[in-house]
């Protein structure tokens, strides 16, 4: 017994402490800095300046377009989620592939490709000219933001109700037809409740890199529109205020931590994974 | 029976328009990419005919085969200790009580629920503090850190399959405590710990916002590169790099996953 | 004879290109407990399925009270099923689960709740109205699935295997439970299994099937003692099935010896199948047997021995009370009402009815 023990604490002693030195103190700085002035003395104006009207506007549009791109995201997925899990593809693992290959080209040009298809002489307004529809004026504007963020982040969205959804044993299915609900009924009273833990996942997977991108609105919507990962990102690597910068951090993370505890209470089981 | 025929027919055919505009949204940028590497022009907006000229100049570009040998370095590396310490985490927390085990893997999953870019600050300032030179270690330490947790979401489950009888099955038989882990428990654990390590590969080779903030200055990957050219207008062969890769992988996951649709072809003739 | 309720009609089905039902004709009375037995694979489930709707034939009608409902969508037939593994709703509990055809139905709240109790009670599981699924045990489980499916009083109640994932003795247990069930209310019970125990224990009538087709229909008495093919004779039961040669009626040899035997019509000197069940078999001193033969192995079983006993070339099954040490002569005799006469197969459907080497 004493040695199995030994052997747990060997297996268990480097992941704990890369854990306690990359993650834990990591995040106990960020509290630090945020919640410190200059001079080291305790102070909360670092994070109340998420109060001060620039920062304010630049999160409640953080917020807008997230919330947006979510829906859009759970909108488009759950009819795809469903059909994907119809097709009665025993290939489990080739439907997860098809969403992870985009990411083998990179993100960032992936992203900046969006340019050429959506700016004034673009291919989407080419193709609108074709068939004589009026141009959109898409790029830089918040749409294309949220266009952005749905297509990078959509497949977090489809992967978890996929698997939830495939997860549904088909007798519960037919017991709750045979019980006399018709496709409508077993869809609301069965499959939807079903899949509830894993559209929270997909929710909080997509909510939360939407909310705090500084990319995707760095590519697509120009230097004007400025969410709260562009604020946090300059106060480090231009402003050069850590102090700010952690303390507006600190705003995001009570917005993670909210998500991450509602998808807790939801997915009790880990039952929305993503593999 | 024919009107519900015709009534499932229009409803495959709709669905297949819907997946269908779904893929073309995913991959019209990748289509995109592709096409910008063939385009002689330097500027993205204008089609100056076809031409291979940038994968030519590719090779010859110092700079960016030196971030594609970081980005590829780190990604290999990184991911190869987060399997290694992620299986070994995950033996280990398995054997825990509920309790400690909640608290472990609560831990281990902030890097993955948390915003990239908090935790990519979360480490700047640790390095910092720290006094860590900034470089390709500090980027290295970093992925390693948030590779982890993709590790054990994959290698977790399989764990959790592994009868605990078979192990103790073949210290019965006589094999040593380790021995009998690799003779018997890793061959099954194995497929995830490989998914496990493909995921992390992945998600290294695609990071930008946690190396942005956690590389010193004069090394880059082919991210960070990316990024510092989009101002200046990206360099085309960046497309021919990025087409080069893609369907290299492309090609490798046909060759992986050919074998069992040709048996299929068989049946059904 | 009971009043038919249903009937199907030529009921044939592939998947994939192969036939797993071929013209099967069937009817099923009111207040009957039908079980269809056979091996996996046999058709069975999938004859189950096109009654509850989830599989629509390829060929053939399903008539119900003389309506055809061959087509008809699940929700809107008059039989419930108790599935396989239970299929209960997780997400609610023992209560909501009972309710969910009733709500659907648009209920009353009252009659409802009375449902609700009438069936705990029904299945002995009072109180367990706001328990969920996943804290009961797979007995529970099970009778939670028979209770919300009879509170819909349907006419006929399906249950595919429903006693599959359970352990020995709790399965002995709800044969019983089952019976009282179908007693008390007065529906029709069709039954799936592959298990012959439970088909002889709980049936009025039983199918047996194989490769699609029905082998015999019959009483659980008729198919054990007087099983029409070799299939039915080794799927039922232990017994002895021996190549024979009918030589006139009432007479058989079988291994080149004359037995006496009752059954008539099969013409003379016609080949023929013989099952003798390893009860029926008589074990006495050498000269007094029919044949002779070598005791080659003994087991003490319980409530018999069972013997292995080698006579021209055969080795005979035995189950007997008495004992015969290894290496014992005995002679064997069997009664001529115990020998079971049985035509070879000869056209296409028939060779389903051969046992599988």
């Amino acid at each position: 017994m004493k040695n199995k023990k030994r052997t747990g604490q060997l297996l268990s002693a480097p992941y704990l402490v890369w854990a306690a030195i990359f993650i834990l103190v990591p995040l106990g700085m960020v509290f630090y800095y945020g919640l410190t002035d200059k001079t080291g003395a305790f102070t909360i104006a670092n994070v109340a300046a998420i109060m001060g009207a620039e920062h304010a506007k630049a999160l409640w549009l953080s917020i807008g377009l997230s919330v947006v791109s979510t829906l859009i995201c759970f909108l488009l997925a759950y009819p795809l989620a469903m059909i994907l899990a119809n097709m009665n593809v025993n290939q489990h693992s080739f439907i997860v592939l098809v969403f992870i290959l985009p990411m083998w080209m990179n993100f960032l040009l992936r992203t900046l490709a969006w340019q050429t298809l959506l700016e004034k002489n673009g291919v989407l307004n080419q193709i609108l000219g074709f068939f004589h529809l009026p141009p959109l004026n898409l790029i830089n504007t918040p749409a294309a933001i949220i266009l952005g963020m749905v297509y990078n982040f959509l497949p977090f969205m489809v992967l978890p109700i996929y698997n939830a959804l495939v997860k549904i044993d088909p007798s519960v299915v037919n017991a709750a037809r045979d019980l006399g609900a018709n496709g409508i009924q077993t869809f609301l009273k069965i499959t939807f409740p079903l899949t509830i833990p894993g559209i929270i996942s997909g929710i909080t997977m997509v909510f939360v890199p939407a909310l705090t991108t500084f990319v995707i609105s760095k590519l697509l919507g120009g230097s004007k529109i400025l969410l709260i990962g562009n604020v946090i990102e300059e106060e480090f690597t231009q402003a050069g205020n850590w102090h700010l910068g952690s303390g507006l951090s600190i705003v995001l993370m009570i917005f993670i931590i909210f998500n991450m505890v509602i998808s807790a209470i939801f997915d009790k089981n880990g039952e929305g994974s993503m593999l | 029976m024919t009107k519900t025929g015709k009534k499932n027919a229009v409803k495959t055919t709709a669905q297949k328009i819907y997946i269908g505009l779904i893929f073309l949204f995913l991959y019209a940028p990748i289509l995109t990419l592709i096409l910008l590497s063939f385009n002689a022009s330097r500027v993205r907006t204008k089609w100056g005919g076809f031409s291979f000229k940038w994968y030519v100049s590719l090779f010859g570009n110092r700079e960016i085969m030196q971030a594609l040998w970081n980005t590829l370095f780190i990604a290999f590396v990184a991911s190869l200790a987060a399997a290694v310490i992620g299986t070994a985490a995950c033996i280990a927390v398995n054997r825990m009580t509920r309790k400690k085990r909640a608290v472990v893997m609560g831990i281990t999953n902030i890097p993955m629920l948390n915003a990239d870019i908090v935790t990519g600050i979360s480490l700047m300032l640790l390095f910092i503090s720290f006094g860590f030179k900034f470089g390709l270690g500090t980027i290295l330490l970093s992925h390693i850190t948030f590779c982890i947790p993709y590790v054990m979401l994959c290698v977790m489950p399989r764990i959790r399959q592994v009868d605990a009888s078979v192990y103790e099955a073949a210290m019965d038989l006589g094999a040593s405590p380790l021995r009998a882990f690799f003779k018997v428990v890793f061959p099954d654990i194995l497929p995830g710990v490989l998914s496990g390590y493909l995921m992390a590969f992945t998600m290294s080779l695609d990071d930008f916002i946690i190396t942005h903030f956690t590389k010193g200055a004069g090394v880059d990957t082919l991210s960070t590169k990316i990024y510092t050219e989009v101002k200046k207008g990206i360099k085309p062969e960046m497309y021919a790099l990025s087409t080069i890769i893609f369907l290299t992988v492309l090609l490798l996951l046909f060759l992986v996953n050919r074998p069992p649709k040709e048996k299929i072809d068989k049946q059904n003739i | 004879m009971k009043k038919e309720l249903i009937h199907l009609l030529d009921i044939s089905k592939s998947f994939d290109g192969e036939l797993v039902l071929d013209e099967l004709d069937l009817s099923i009375h009111e207040n009957e407990f039908l079980t269809l037995l056979g091996p996996s694979g046999c058709g069975k489930t999938t004859t189950l399925r096109i009654l509850g709707g989830f599989v629509t034939p390829d060929k053939g009608r399903v008539v119900f009270d003389g309506q055809d409902i061959t087509t008809l969508p699940p929700n809107k037939r008059q039989l419930n099923t108790v599935f396989q593994k239970y299929a209960l709703f997780t997400h609610m509990n023992i209560a909501e689960n009972i309710a969910f055809g009733l709500k659907i139905k648009n209920k009353s709240q009252s009659y409802i709740e009375d449902k609700i109790k009438y069936a705990l009670k029904l299945v002995n599981l009072e109180g367990y109205e706001k328990r969920m699924p996943d804290s009961l045990s797979g007995g529970q489980q099970q009778r939670i699935a028979i209770a919300r499916a009879i509170v819909n009083e349907p006419k006929v109640l399906l249950l595919d295997e429903p006693l599959g994932a359970l352990d020995l003795k709790l399965r002995q247990d709800m044969q019983y439970e089952l019976i009282r069930l179908k007693n008390e209310l007065g529906i029709t019970f069709i039954y799936v299994t592959h298990d012959q125990e439970e088909a002889l224990t709980m049936s009025d009538t039983i199918v047996v099937m194989n490769q699609g087709y029905i082998q015999q229909i019959g009483t659980p008495e008729t198919i054990y003692n007087e099983p029409e093919n070799a299939f039915v004779a080794d799927f039922i039961g232990d017994s002895n099935i021996i190549d024979a040669l009918m030589i006139e009626d009432k007479l058989v040899s079988i291994l080149g010896m004359k037995f006496a035997c009752v059954d008539t019509g099969f013409g003379k000197n016609k080949p023929v199948d013989v099952v003798i069940r390893p009860e029926d078999v008589e074990l006495v001193e050498p000269g007094d047997g029919t044949i002779q033969g070598v005791v080659s192995h003994l087991i003490f079983k319980g409530v018999h021995y069972e013997m292995e006993v080698m006579a021209n070339g055969f080795e005979w099954l035995v189950h007997s009370t008495q004992m015969f040490p290894v290496g014992t002569n005995v002679g064997i005799r069997v009664n001529p009402f115990n020998i079971q006469i049985m035509n070879k197969p000869e056209s296409e459907d028939e060779e389903a009815a051969a046992i599988e080497e």
